[in-house]
């Protein structure tokens, strides 16, 4: 099993944080894992990037020039990244933000109105949550369970409060795979 | 085994010093290595350290030349220009025979160049570093564990031989997260003897710290035993890692982040059957040339990845000239990663092994 992935979207959107579950969630089972981000003069409104790979062997270059999946929380990621995604791989994408169609019949799309559900919710920032509980139920390699034991050891002690909305934001996006 | 935790390199770096007993920090700001000292400003005091951020990097390695004067475990960190600065002082470090750790996160360059990962300070590291005839140990690690468990070595080598080791690494092994355990843990209290230090002379003959030697005889001796110093090291602590020398055809040779990249390659490689082999030096100074040297013996051809135009390419051509293998080079510059497909395209150029 290997899994290269890469997290895309606007700084703010927490895509970074998305990548780090998935990373740590791997890692507590036992999976080899990494996490690469992009590190530009990146700012808020700018656009962020991060690269997991998952996989049961050792981890030889913790970049992907062709992802088996990638997650666009915005267009520009979308536009950026879905060349280079390995034939027969998936894209999920914010249907939310993303009104273009994907033009590649060879890979799979997954759409997820991510803001749509976190607003419903009563909180955008949790729009990655939904989009993560989604990919983790449709992937099936990592245990729900584990990204939210996970997202609690992840979570400063001051953002502990907001566990709660987070584990919720998962089950909807979960529910709708 | 300790639990795993994920951790940046540079944070893990940082934690792994004050693991190895290091309690006395100085340097200055710079990407794409913030995140150790940010680290640190919070940990060292934490352990009842010192973490000081220097007025700018000709002082912060001055700050180190002291500390490490007075028998301190001592760190400084930088990104390649910042290392540029430091070098004044990492000279006078040597040139007194003190044990200090530098680290590089290496980025392109030259001049303020980029902040993207890049190896174009080899030379610089492995040649001297700075004026006067000296050596640096360094090395490499090419993963975030290795990143841990390098850092408490060096310190560990750094009092042994009385020489500053500098850990080389890149922009990529210091933002990226991996699974860390760290199993050893050194009591700052429980330290070898430094009976050199000047840490107060009551009760014995004063010592003295010191890189100012105008007998040219006197400097000459110094120079000498510096040498052997070295030679020592040559002797003693090369370290690599190889992969499928026995049946390889061509060698790849690389070191840090190349050499993790170069490793997929070499998987791709072997999936479309080329018998390709990888030498991975971890200590760059002392260089692994005899390893390469008697590779070359059956290899007839090297290709050497690096993040850089060219520099470890020259200490390889070396090692093999007494049996005249061709030495390729790939190389991707400025901030550029290679991707695994580029190397696999240079290996089918050079086309042997299939």
């Amino acid at each position: 099993m290997k899994k290269e992935m890469i997290f895309a979207g606007f700084g703010g959107q927490g895509v970074m944080l998305m990548g780090r579950l998935v990373a740590y969630s791997g890692m507590t089972e036992e999976y080899h894992v990494s996490w690469m981000p992009s590190y530009g003069p990146e700012m808020r409104g700018g656009t962020a990037n991060c690269t997991v790979i998952v996989s049961d062997k050792m981890i030889p270059s913790p970049l992907s020039s062709k992802p088996d999946i990638v997650v666009a929380m915005n267009l520009p990621s979308m536009l950026k990244f879905v060349d280079t995604i390995k034939p027969g791989g998936k894209i999920y994408v914010n249907k939310s933000l993303i009104n273009q169609e994907v033009e590649r019949d060879d890979i799979e799309v997954i759409k997820v109105p991510a803001n749509k559900i976190a607003n419903e919710l009563g909180e955008s920032r949790i729009a990655n949550m939904v989009m993560l509980g989604n990919i983790i139920c449709r992937e099936e390699f990592l245990p729900l369970d584990i990204v939210k034991t996970s997202l609690k050891e992840v979570l400063p002690p001051h953002r502990q409060n907001l566990l709660e909305i987070n584990n919720e934001a998962l089950d909807r996006g979960c529910a709708l795979a | 085994m300790a639990k795993k935790i994920l951790m940046k390199g540079n944070e893990a770096i940082a934690e792994a010093a004050v693991k190895a007993g290091c309690r006395y920090f100085f340097g200055y700001p710079i990407t794409p290595q913030n995140e150790l000292p940010a680290y640190l400003s919070w940990r060292l005091p934490e352990v009842g350290g010192v973490f000081l951020q220097a007025e700018s990097e000709v002082a912060a390695s001055n700050m180190v030349y002291g500390a490490a004067g007075a028998g301190a475990r001592v760190m400084t960190s930088s990104s390649s220009p910042g290392i540029s600065l430091k070098a004044e002082g990492i000279s006078y470090i040597a040139g007194a025979e003190l044990p200090a750790v530098i680290v590089n996160m290496m980025r392109g360059g030259p001049g303020l160049g980029g902040i993207q990962p890049a190896q174009s300070d080899y030379f610089q590291a492995t040649k001297g570093m700075a004026h006067g005839d000296f050596r640096l140990f360094v090395l490499a690690p090419s993963s975030v564990q290795e990143a841990v468990d390098l850092t408490i070595d060096a310190f560990e080598l750094a009092d042994k031989y009385r020489n500053p080791v500098l850990l080389l690494a890149d922009g990529m092994i210091g933002q990226m997260m991996e699974p860390v355990s760290f199993e050893r843990s050194i009591d700052p209290d429980d330290l070898p003897d430094k009976p050199w230090a000047t840490d107060g002379a009551e009760g014995r003959e004063k010592n003295i710290i010191n890189s100012l030697s105008l007998d040219p005889a006197e400097l000459e001796k110094h120079n000498q035993k510096l040498k052997e110093k070295y030679d020592q090291m040559e002797k003693e602590e090369v370290r690599y890692e190889t992969y499928y020398l026995d049946d390889a055809d061509i060698v790849i040779v690389a070191y840090g982040t190349s050499a993790r990249i170069s490793l997929s390659a070499m998987e791709l490689a072997r999936e479309e059957g080329y018998k390709v082999g990888l030498i991975r030096p971890i200590t760059l100074f002392p260089f692994p040339k005899e390893i390469i040297a008697k590779t070359s013996e059956k290899i007839d051809d090297f290709l050497t990845v690096e993040m850089s135009t060219g520099q470890m390419v020259e200490d390889v051509e070396l090692a093999v000239c007494a049996n005249n293998s061709s030495v390729h080079f790939y190389g991707r510059t400025g901030g550029m990663i290679p991707t695994p497909e580029e190397i696999l395209a240079e290996i089918k150029k050079i086309g042997g092994g299939k």
